[in-house]
């Protein structure tokens, strides 16, 4: 037996607990085991491609009453890119954590589901613009270069190497919608570039990047970020070149709300930083600091810029026929939506038994309302329940880790899927004002699609590495 | 860091446990207000999905659903207008009308009574059927009922006088429903608009009292059978004749139809004269002896100021109150301020016809559920005894003699003894008058009753009248049932 012996390993718990920061790390250790078994995982993605199978069968049963050569066409090639994914973890990376695949597998199923269950309405109503089989290919696409990453990048350390070549990436991919030629208004967003035909959406990709920018920043610069300067009424600001970053990301931050029109993107990313910068220094003044000059930009952009405050009153009022009819901001589509949910109940109308066709571009930023209505409430928890749980396995990973660098990698790629959830799905709920954002996985679209299964592929990979580290867990495993 | 990453944790689970939240409220707390705002059409699309089960009439089909590709799923198609004023209309815009809206439950499929149909359906997953509505209509007298109406305003009521079971029911102009049902609302908005604008609304139901009409003459039935009822008359009781009445306490004189005396130029005639000749003043006379109050009690054992649930809902018949003795004996021959629906005047020769029992009216057979299990089949309801079956006697062998040998002839059917009555009823200076025919065949064995109005005049003005215009549409409807 290699490993500490059970005597050792007792008196070093007993000795740590003179520090009780050390020992909550420590049992956050023992506790939070990352589940490694392979096999788990097969078993998982078996049950996964099995639910699938069977929410086709069940939207092709009850929209056309059957069974099409389409239902094989849209299950198959994610049943054999999923299992490779999972054989390329077997030998690639085999002790990486086992419940991120068939989560993300099927979320990102369900969303195929319900958009090819949308084709049907549109096809019904001689509408030729389709997304499910766009969709099965984007997610072939994403399944590929998600074990791709894992197969070809033997460990996440080497994106330290590249911090500001992530920054730079990241902020030409924020702003190329910006660009003429290339750049593309999509509902009022400047947040697309179309390039021979085909749109994307760069934002997505650079949520990755800038939080390897920001996990490798912050470990560098946490110590003078943390260190105090000077006193202003009675709080402790940092000091003032610290605040740089800070200044640099909240302009960044309203120039993308200003300038591409969008709440959600710019609320993505500086909630993102805030919550990077508070974890890396420990101090909640960057957070009340941020908050405010947020909050206070986000309110003069309200006041100044018709877009933004008419979205905020469509927010407050949807009902009103002012806000419902309106030709710009018009709350008909949040409206539709909560009609929708409502219409879903409790138990939902079952897959193909609703309306989610009448709420407007259902199948991306309303797919949430249109599952809603189609699984019910016990449905919608399920799906929320499925992000907590994929957000709550890349915390543990976060936690289990003793690399201060991994560590924020991996809250800071968590954060940003739990945050994009909440501002999409709170926008649909009425408990943010709605935004351009798509929902992680379930929603159409490519670019959404490709960027978190890469982040699912980095956690996959940081989880694996936790083995080489921390072989004292491994032995209590 | 450990700190902060758990407070971050804390973070994400306040963020998800608001989301939990706010779906909780939209989708269990607030879900039943937000499918109940007009703005929400999925509760009437979901409506859509069942099969909506069909209107028949004597085993024709008079109203029903068809399959369909659009979202609504089924159209519903009607056979024609001849119908229209029973069935009404089911339309995506403007709602129902008619038994389609009287009945919706049972042909939605949504009554009390197709329970196990419902958990049927949501177990199995077959979507549900509604249920079939058989009328007691008989469709070759509705037909020659709206035809024989044709382009005249008006309507026609026949029931047979033993059960209550309306024969026909018909209001001129129809409308197609058809055009209504459609599923473009815009279209269907505008046919719907084309319809309101018209001057002689056929979207109103003439035959139940969508409007009222003064009944005139026929409502000469109802004084005689208060007059008899009261034990002081009988048939040939005698009344002064004189050629014009001055109204107690006024200037105003009026007079008999012919401005002459009623019937012979004998001082006296006979209230059995006076009904077979339409006479307006001994019925003035006779009226203002009565008292109001006695004619007003008659009226309300024929149902007079009461509505009735056919199941369509009839607007209740009017006798007035409060009036002065002038005022009384002009609504003594159904002027005043008399209202009546065409279905009051068939209920009122219905119970007179049927010994003077007076049986509810329905247009409704049975409700057969999709599988042909019996929800509903109403028994004949008796309202009780209108009149004496003496009384009714007496009256029926009046109205007897109105067609055989008096003013109302146009009503005779060859072979067959008919009982009826005529009316023209004025409606103020330069108004048309509303022309009436009501009556029964055969009168020794009554298979029908009937009531027939023409509104406007019949287009002739205050030159038609009753006899002229009414009696032979009622003549055709009586023949058509008898015939059959």
């Amino acid at each position: 037996m290699t490993g500490p012996s059970l005597l050792q390993r007792a008196s070093h718990v007993i000795k740590d607990q003179t520090d009780p920061h050390t020992i909550t790390m420590n049992i956050g250790r023992l506790i939070r085991v990352v589940p490694r078994s392979r096999n788990i995982e097969a078993i998982l993605i078996f049950f996964v491609l099995g639910l699938y199978a069977f929410e086709l069968a069940q939207v092709q049963l009850s929209t056309i009453a059957k069974l099409t050569p389409e239902f094989f066409m849209l299950w198959a090639p994610i049943a054999v890119l999923s299992v490779v994914f999972h054989v390329v973890l077997r030998f690639k990376a085999s002790e990486a954590d086992s419940l991120l695949l068939p989560i993300a597998l099927a979320l990102n199923t369900l969303g195929i589901a319900e958009i090819y269950r949308l084709d049907i309405a549109k096809t019904i109503a001689g509408d030729t613009d389709l997304f499910g089989f766009k969709q099965v290919i984007w997610a072939s696409v994403a399944l590929a270069i998600g074990f791709l990453v894992v197969w070809l990048v033997p460990t996440h350390l080497f994106l330290r190497r590249y911090v500001y070549i992530s920054m730079i990436i990241g902020v030409a991919l924020l702003l190329s919608p910006m660009l003429p030629f290339v750049g593309l208004k999509i509902n009022g967003a400047q947040l697309w570039i179309s390039v021979a035909g085909l749109t994307f959406q760069p934002g997505e990709l650079a949520k990755i990047a800038l939080t390897v920018f920001f996990a490798g920043y912050l470990v560098t610069h946490r110590d003078s970020l943390a260190a105090v300067g000077r006193k202003v009424l009675g709080i402790k600001l940092p000091q003032a070149r610290d605040l740089g970053p800070i200044l640099m990301i909240w302009l960044a931050s309203l120039a993308i709300l200003v300038l591409q029109r969008d709440l959600g993107t710019s609320l993505l990313y500086f909630g993102l930083f805030l919550v990077m910068i508070y974890v890396a220094t420990g101090r909640a003044i960057y957070v009340v600091v941020g908050l405010a000059v947020f909050g206070s930009g986000a309110f003069l952009a309200g006041r100044i810029l018709d877009y933004v405050g008419g979205r905020f009153d469509a927010w407050l009022n949807p009902f009103s026929d002012l806000h419902y009819k309106a030709d710009v901001n018009s709350s008909y589509q949040l409206v539709q939506g909560l009609f929708g949910m409502a219409h879903g109940g409790i138990w939902g109308t079952g897959l193909g038994g609703g309306f989610p066709q009448m709420v407007p571009v259902a199948e991306s930023d309303f797919i949430i309302s249109s599952l809603g209505e189609e699984l019910g409430l016990v449905g919608l928890f399920a799906i929320l329940g499925l992000y907590l749980l994929l957000v709550s396995r890349g915390l543990r990973i976060a936690f289990n880790h003793t690399d201060d660098f991994s560590k924020l990698l991996a809250i800071g790629l968590s954060f940003v899927i739990a945050l994009q959830t909440f501002i999409v799905v709170g926008g649909v709920t009425r408990v943010v004002p709605l935004t351009g954002l798509t929902t992680p996985f379930l929603a159409a679209g490519g670019s959404s699609l490709l960027a978190n299964w890469i982040i699912v592929a980095l956690l996959l990979r940081i989880s694996d590495s936790l083995k080489a580290e921390s072989p004292k867990v491994k032995a209590l495993a | 860091m450990t700190r902060e990453m758990r407070r971050v944790t804390l973070l994400i689970f306040a963020m998800f446990f608001s989301l939990l939240m706010a779906a909780s409220l939209i989708q269990f707390l607030n879900a039943d207000s937000l499918m109940a705002d007009g703005r929400n059409p999925r509760s009437l699309y979901d409506s859509y999905k069942t099969q909506r089960g069909s209107i028949l009439a004597d085993g024709k089909l008079v109203a029903w659903s068809v399959k369909t590709d659009d979202k609504y799923q089924y159209l519903r198609e009607y056979d024609n207008e001849a119908f229209s004023a029973v069935t009404g209309f089911y339309s995506l815009a403007q709602g129902t009308t008619g038994i389609e809206s009287a009945l919706d439950s049972y042909l939605s499929g949504k009554n009390s009574s197709q329970f196990f149909e419902q958990v049927n359906s949501l177990l199995s997953g077959n979507p549900l059927a509604g249920a079939s509505v058989y009328l007691t209509i008989d469709p070759k007298v509705q037909q020659v009922a709206y035809e024989a109406l044709g382009k005249l305003t008006g309507a026609v009521v026949a029931i047979e006088p033993a059960t209550g079971k309306i024969l026909a029911l018909a209001s001129t102009p129809g409308f197609n429903a058809n055009l209504l049902a459609m599923h473009n609302t815009t279209v269907a908005n505008n046919n719907y608009q084309s319809l309101v604008s018209r001057t002689d609304s056929p979207l109103i139901n003439r035959a139940i009292g969508g409007e009222l009409y003064a009944p005139g003459s026929v409502f000469k039935i109802v004084v005689a059978s208060a007059a008899f009822e009261s034990g002081k008359y009988k048939p040939s009781s005698k009344l002064p004749n004189p050629k014009k009445f001055k109204l107690p306490g006024t200037t105003t004189y009026i007079y008999n139809s012919g401005e002459g005396k009623c019937g012979s130029s004998k001082p006296k005639v006979t209230i059995a004269d006076a009904l077979r000749f339409s006479c307006n003043i001994p019925f003035a006379e006779l009226g203002i002896a009565l008292g109001q109050d006695a004619i007003a009690a008659q009226a309300e054992r024929f149902g007079f100021g009461k509505s009735f649930d056919i199941p369509l809902r009839s607007t209740a018949s009017e006798y007035p109150t409060g009036m002065d003795d002038a005022q009384t004996g002009l609504s003594s021959f159904g002027q005043f301020n008399d209202k009546v629906s065409p279905l009051q005047m068939a209920m009122v020769s219905a119970a007179i016809a049927n010994g003077g029992v007076l049986m509810q009216p329905t247009l409704v057979n049975s409700v057969l559920s999709a599988n042909l299990a019996v929800l509903d089949r109403p028994s004949d309801i008796s309202l009780g005894q209108a009149v004496s079956a003496g009384t009714a006697s007496s009256i029926k062998d009046m109205m007897v003699a109105a067609v055989s040998k008096g003013v109302s002839s146009n009503g005779r059917i060859a072979g067959v003894k008919v009982a009826g009555k005529t009316g023209t009823a004025q409606n103020g200076p330069g108004q048309p008058y509303t022309l009436w025919f009501t009556g029964f065949a055969p009168a020794e064995n009554p298979q029908v009753a009937v009531a027939v109005v023409v509104a406007n005049g019949g287009g002739m003005g205050q030159r038609g009248f009753g006899n002229l215009l009414a009696a032979p549409i009622a003549r055709k409807v009586m023949k058509a049932v008898l015939n059959k």
